[in-house]
């Protein structure tokens, strides 16, 4: 990884790489967020299970999507990775090393940034583009003159003109710039992992394929890493080599995304994509894929969570949680009895002698 | 959300380099309101510091011959008080302790309370329930039996009474800025503040303060009437302001009794006080639109 260009003086340097291309730059293992709700002088207390037992990693140089509909905890997996908020248990290692262990919190910040899905509201709208920008920079120690000039410099590499934009307020530009903005205040601290949490979902079609195109030539020249959490099955398979699919709070499938999309084990994965309009008319659906809306994640189904949704449910479904296992003949993995051999679901493959520890004992 | 397209925005104007407290003040000096209370509030400050050089009659030296003369009397142009004395000097004179007491207390207050209140909303918690409680309990007692309580223990005097009118403020500024803070604070800029690794006082000061600070001022400017009433309730009481000093409150007070013989004068120090409140009205509010750079 290089600086963007010769500067006046060496600004921030991006941290470094520890333990080559081989250590995941972020391993995430059961990752669980639950808030409390309710709970007054005698309500009963209860909880949102909004991310349960989620794990991942990502490679060095990978963009990974997260899917998933409203709710189902693709925003808070994003905070939490973000250390914007505590988790309440899980691990989060950053190229191999925790925040707090080995790796300080003022570090991390700079290893990973995020862009938000409110392009407005992420913005001061009391400070100009420039200010916004050199603000981060400023806070790790840089001279105000030299953050103002890789501000400007950013501004460039994201296709604002510095001399047109750089005094001007949040209010003043258009939706597409200031995700723009955003993206180049997430750079200026020279992360290795970016987070887009529905980065461009708020903006224009157009406008949409103009940043998705900026976001793929900055990965290259900056050698960023990207989490890329979208609604938009189009766009999560356009820009992520893997991708994970979430359903309230949980992880149900998860691969390589060409394999998830041409052959997608999972019931849900299944119905997200048989809910993208088709372009040819004569592939036209008229009864939804899917049918009610996703449970309260306040009192979660037992068993797999979607049971409640699935065509294929079996009494199984409703008593055991699947884990994360393998699907026969390809590289991903799903949550799923119909894909673990001998989970008691009349669908699952046939297996030589199911045994009680496999389903638990399967893993990712 | 419009969304114009990049290429047509590389023809705009090129702006010229300049922050945003300069962008305030050039805005708030546009507002034509603003500038005419502006200029009452300098003129009211500006003669009462200047008073003993403007020629004026004592304001002291009363006559029991000329009590309660009605407005535009030649030789007193707004009349007489109730024991003789040259309304226009005591007006004037009484601009000296009144602003002082009107004003000091609220800024003091609006210091001390927009920290307390920043400190609360921004860090939540513990600390948030540590001051607003606290803050609670100065809430159960009217303001003007906590104003009489506090200076009957410090004693009579006007520091004691500023003393005792800014503690009346402070918890009534605080509660402003902490529900404030509160709604500002959870906006995603202050989370990508946080994410970039900034502590808690630099995003107090570069991304809360400026977005916080408008409300509390209308808030606070609005307060500086109050003060002065209740700066007057004090002198009633023998607790703030001494007679024969000349202090708008006071004045009130003393002149009520003439209210139905020359209801003229005894308006006039009640008119000083609306116009000073009303011009730092006025102006807040010009202030915080101008501080509102989105319009």
């Amino acid at each position: 990884m290089t600086l963007i260009e010769p500067l006046p003086e060496p600004i921030l340097e991006p941290l470094a790489d520890i333990g080559g291309p081989a250590q995941p730059l972020l391993d995430v293992k059961n990752l669980t967020k639950h808030f409390p709700v309710g709970g007054g002088f005698l309500a009963e207390k209860k909880t949102v299970r909004a991310v349960d037992d989620v794990s991942f990693s990502i490679a060095k140089g990978e963009t990974v999507g997260i899917v998933g509909e409203s709710g189902c905890g693709k925003s808070t997996t994003a905070r939490l990775l973000m250390h914007l908020m505590p988790r309440n248990a899980g691990e989060i290692l950053f190229d191999g090393e925790t925040v707090g262990g080995t790796l300080g919190m003022r570090d991390f910040r700079r290893g990973m940034q995020m862009v938000f899905q409110d392009s407005y509201a992420s913005l001061n709208p009391r400070l100009t583009i420039e200010d916004s920008i050199a603000f981060g920079p400023k806070v790790h120690g840089i001279a105000d003159r030299d953050a103002r000039a890789l501000a400007r410099e950013l501004m460039d590499k994201v296709g604002l003109r510095p001399e047109v934009f750089a005094n001007r307020y949040p209010h003043e530009v258009s939706g597409g710039q200031r995700q723009r903005v955003n993206i180049a205040r997430a750079l200026a601290l020279k992360p290795r992992l970016v987070i887009l949490d529905e980065a461009v979902s708020a903006l224009d079609k157009s406008v949409e394929a103009q940043v998705l195109n900026l976001l793929t030539d900055l990965k290259r020249e900056f050698g960023l890493t990207y989490l890329f959490i979208s609604h938009d099955l189009n766009v999560v398979r356009y820009i992520s080599d893997r991708v994970l699919v979430m359903y309230l709070g949980q992880v149900v499938e998860l691969g390589p995304v060409d394999e998830v999309w041409d052959g997608p084990a999972h019931p849900y994965t299944r119905a997200l994509l048989a809910a993208m309009p088709a372009l040819d008319p004569d592939q036209r659906t008229q009864e939804p894929p899917i049918t009610g809306d996703p449970p309260n994640p306040i009192d979660p189904p037992a068993g797999c969570r979607f049971h409640t949704r699935c065509s294929f449910f079996e009494p199984v479904c409703a008593e055991v949680c699947p884990a994360l296992s393998p699907v026969a003949g390809g590289a991903h993995s799903a949550a799923c009895h119909m894909v673990i051999p001998g989970s008691g679901h009349s669908r699952a493959p046939q297996s030589l002698a199911p045994k009680a520890g496999d389903i638990a004992g399967a893993t990712p | 959300m419009s969304a114009t397209s990049d290429a047509a925005l590389q023809a705009a104007p090129v702006q010229k380099a300049r922050g945003y407290w300069a962008t305030v003040g050039r805005r708030f000096s546009r507002d034509k309101v603003s500038m005419v209370c502006a200029a009452v509030l300098l003129a009211i400050v500006l003669a009462a510091i200047f008073a003993p050089w403007l020629g004026l009659a004592d304001p002291y030296q009363g006559s029991m011959i000329r009590r309660l003369r009605h407005i535009g009397t030649p030789g007193y142009l707004l009349g007489t008080d109730e024991l003789g004395r040259d309304m226009l000097s005591r007006l004037i004179y009484g601009g000296r302790l009144s602003l002082l007491i009107g004003i000091l207390p609220v800024v003091l207050a609006f210091g001390i309370g927009t920290s307390l209140g920043l400190l609360a909303g921004y860090l939540g918690g513990a600390v948030n329930t540590i001051i607003m409680r606290t803050i609670d309990v100065f809430y159960a007692f009217p303001s003007v039996l906590l104003a009489i309580a506090i200076s009957g223990v410090l004693g009579a005097g006007v520091v004691n009474s500023i003393v005792s009118l800014t503690v009346v403020f402070v918890p009534q500024i605080t509660r402003v800025a902490e529900s404030v803070t509160t709604s500002v604070r959870n906006l995603d800029f202050v989370d990508a503040a946080r994410a970039s690794g900034a502590g808690a006082i630099t995003i107090m000061r570069v991304h809360m303060l400026g977005n916080v600070l408008g409300p509390i001022f209308v808030y606070a400017t609005g307060l500086i009437s109050v003060s002065m009433i209740l700066a007057s309730g004090l002198s009633f009481l023998g607790l703030g302001t001494k007679p024969p000093e000349p202090e708008w409150g006071l004045m009130l007070n003393t002149l009520r009794t003439a209210i139905y013989v020359n209801p003229g004068v005894a308006a006039l120090p009640g008119v000083m006080i609306f116009a000073v409140s009303i011009c730092f009205n006025m102006l807040s509010d010009g202030l915080r639109s101008a501080m509102d750079i989105r319009n």
